[in-house]
């Protein structure tokens, strides 16, 4: 398999939906020998379609979901590498679409690929934005008391803004309260009773 | 034991063998476990936020730290996107040193893992032992790198040190210890009764499972998945070092996709380090380790690097992948880290699913998580005072298990 092959089986089936295509050609060691990287920009409507088509076509990994966010819009790239198992035989295969912020939704593909679950999770809760269908919303990797409506990867007024930095060189460590789940050791008190007991022998001597 | 009601056992959020927290919440039925739920999150640092915050430079340093057992991986894959980004290529030696580094913390990883599975199931004996073979390795990275934990080797476009002539015939010697020593290592591992009792059958991932979950690394090659990006998309050294995905079958000719396996795969590939070792010392290039040693300069020219990079990484436990993209700034625009453990969180579920409580232990660490679980438990019947297991009890339960198995 060949990385231009794919692009090729991608626009036949998709013809003007592929708005970009490229590859990516990489080389290294002694022997320079070549390996290549395949990137598609998909019309929005298409991501579905795409990874149905690929998942057919191919055995694909979904490595990861990865999103920046542009501006005006969020871009999504699906990470996939297809052709694992042979020496030299794998591809990954990058599949993006880009969301306009006043729209920011994605169908699940958990149907396709159930191990996508774990990645849509984080997108939502990161970039705010929304999974259709995804079969668990709940957050994943944020805390439950992170305020609702930031997502730190967002670098609009929805990202993190600096008073949700916390410089503990300037705030100190949080003071603790005890949850009724278990036992909260201040540090600072705990540590004190041994302090004056330092000096008193200090004035024995 | 199965009195038809269900309780819940969370598992965690605390670590205890290893670092990183997660948390396991547990429906069991008596003694059996019916569902399993992973949280994890207990303890997220944001350091894809942080790195956002950063030159590309400052955050290989921000990277390596993301894990200490895995360091190398993931300053190899960010330093590989940001290469493929802006162009400049690592020096062929550099690549061999790298390789030389990735194996080692290969050797080191599969070693502490199995030193932490013997010890799971109460063969602390094997525990002691394996961590004792383990330190010469530790040594060794430490005379080549100047640290055993954290080395700071990787540069965009090469390494920050050199391994000299002069450090080669003690590479050769622990190597050669390690080879004295692996028949030994094998035996005791795989050939022991009570070893093959604790998990032969036990936490079985189906290939099918394995392939509709994203499982990567030992985890998805002990169940029949030849998966391996050092074969599948080889790079820097390993372009001219040809490495074959390493699944059970090779020892065995049979695929169980039980803990058992993932020793035999870990075992063998602690041995395919050595050689690929060794082979990298055969062929290592001579010539200049950075592809631009003048850090502002290089400076310079990544603040003119515009693009998007992929870099990975086969680490001990699985694929690493990095994505990044820069947008001719002095900032790195976007960063997604996808550690191996990230993939391997799903492929819990079926493993743990039917199994016994005194077998989680085994059977969570079985995938070599990069976290970790079983510090505490906490034990709740509906409608009931909660009360608490911890940790220490969880894994006596374990032991108590393989005593009753050896009686």
């Amino acid at each position: 398999m060949n990385p231009e092959e794919i692009v090729e089986k991608f626009k036949s089936k998709f013809g003007a939906g592929v708005l970009d295509a490229k590859v990516q050609t990489k080389s290294g060691g002694v022997s320079k020998t070549q390996y290549h990287f395949v990137w598609m920009t998909l019309e929005r409507p298409l991501l579905k379609d795409a990874v149905r088509f690929l998942a057919s076509e191919w055995q694909p990994h979904l490595s990861v979901i990865s999103g920046v966010d542009l501006g005006n819009i969020l871009e999504l790239t699906y990470h996939f590498t297809v052709g694992w198992g042979v020496r030299l035989g794998e591809i990954p295969v990058s599949i993006r679409i880009d969301l306009p912020k006043d729209d920011l939704t994605v169908p699940t593909i958990t149907d396709i690929i159930p191990g996508a679950l774990i990645t849509e999770r984080e997108k939502q809760e990161m970039l705010g934005i929304k999974v259709i269908g995804i079969p668990d919303a709940r957050r994943l990797f944020v805390p439950e008391t992170f305020p609702e409506g930031v997502y730190p990867w967002r670098k609009d007024a929805t990202g993190v803004q600096p008073e949700h930095v916390k410089k503990l060189w300037e705030v100190g460590r949080l003071k603790l309260t005890p949850t009724g789940q278990g036992v909260a050791v201040n540090v600072e008190k705990a540590a004190a009773p041994s302090a004056p007991a330092k000096k008193e022998n200090a004035g024995a001597n | 034991m199965s009195g038809g009601a269900e309780y819940s056992v969370p598992v965690g959020p605390i670590h205890a063998a290893l670092e990183e927290p997660v948390l396991f919440n547990f429906k069991v039925d008596g003694e059996r476990v019916v569902d399993v739920e992973v949280v994890p999150g207990q303890n997220h640092r944001g350091v894809e936020w942080m790195g956002m915050q950063r030159n590309p430079v400052q955050v290989i340093y921000l990277a390596e730290k993301i894990c200490g057992i895995c360091t190398v991986c993931h300053a190899y894959s960010f330093v590989r996107a940001v290469e493929h980004i802006s162009g400049i290529e690592s020096t062929p030696r550099a690549d061999y040193i790298r390789a030389i580094l990735a194996e080692l913390e290969r050797m080191h990883s599969h070693l502490l893992w199995a030193g932490i599975a013997a010890h799971e199931i109460g063969f602390d004996s094997l525990l002691h032992y394996t961590w004792k073979v383990r330190e010469n390795e530790m040594d060794l990275r430490e005379m080549i790198t100047g640290n055993r934990v954290h080395y700071d080797m990787f540069m965009i476009g090469g390494v920050r040190r050199d391994i000299k002539q002069d450090q080669i015939p003690k590479i050769l010697e622990t190597l050669k210890y390690y080879k004295d020593n692996f028949e030994k290592l094998g035996k005791l591992f795989l050939q022991d009764k009570v070893i093959k009792m604790r998990t032969q059958g036990v936490g079985v991932l189906t290939k099918e499972d394995a392939l509709k979950l994203c499982a990567v690394g030992p985890t998805a090659r002990a169940s029949g998945v030849p998966k391996d990006v050092r074969q599948d998309q080889p790079f820097g050294a390993y372009l001219d070092i040809p490495v074959k995905a390493i699944t059970p079958d090779a020892l065995t000719g049979e695929v169980h996709g039980d803990v058992y396996d993932r020793i035999i795969v870990r075992l063998l590939e602690v041995k395919q380090s050595i050689e690929i070792i060794e082979e990298c010392l055969k062929r290592m290039p001579e010539g200049p380790i950075l592809a631009e040693p003048n850090i502002t300069r290089l400076l310079i020219q990544l603040k003119k690097a515009h693009g998007e990079g992929i870099g990975r990484h086969e680490a001990p436990r699985g694929e690493v992948y990095h994505y990044v993209r820069m947008d001719a700034s002095d900032k790195v625009t976007a960063w997604k880290v996808r550690a191996p453990t990230y993939a391997n969180v799903m492929p819990w579920v079926p493993m743990l699913k039917g199994q016994q409580i005194a077998d989680i232990p085994i059977v969570a660490a079985s995938t070599d998580p990069c976290m970790s679980c079983t510090d505490r438990a906490v034990v709740v019947k509906e409608g009931q005072k909660p009360y608490m297991i911890s940790g220490e009890e969880l894994h006596k339960m374990s032991v108590e298990k393989t005593r009753r198995m050896m009686a």
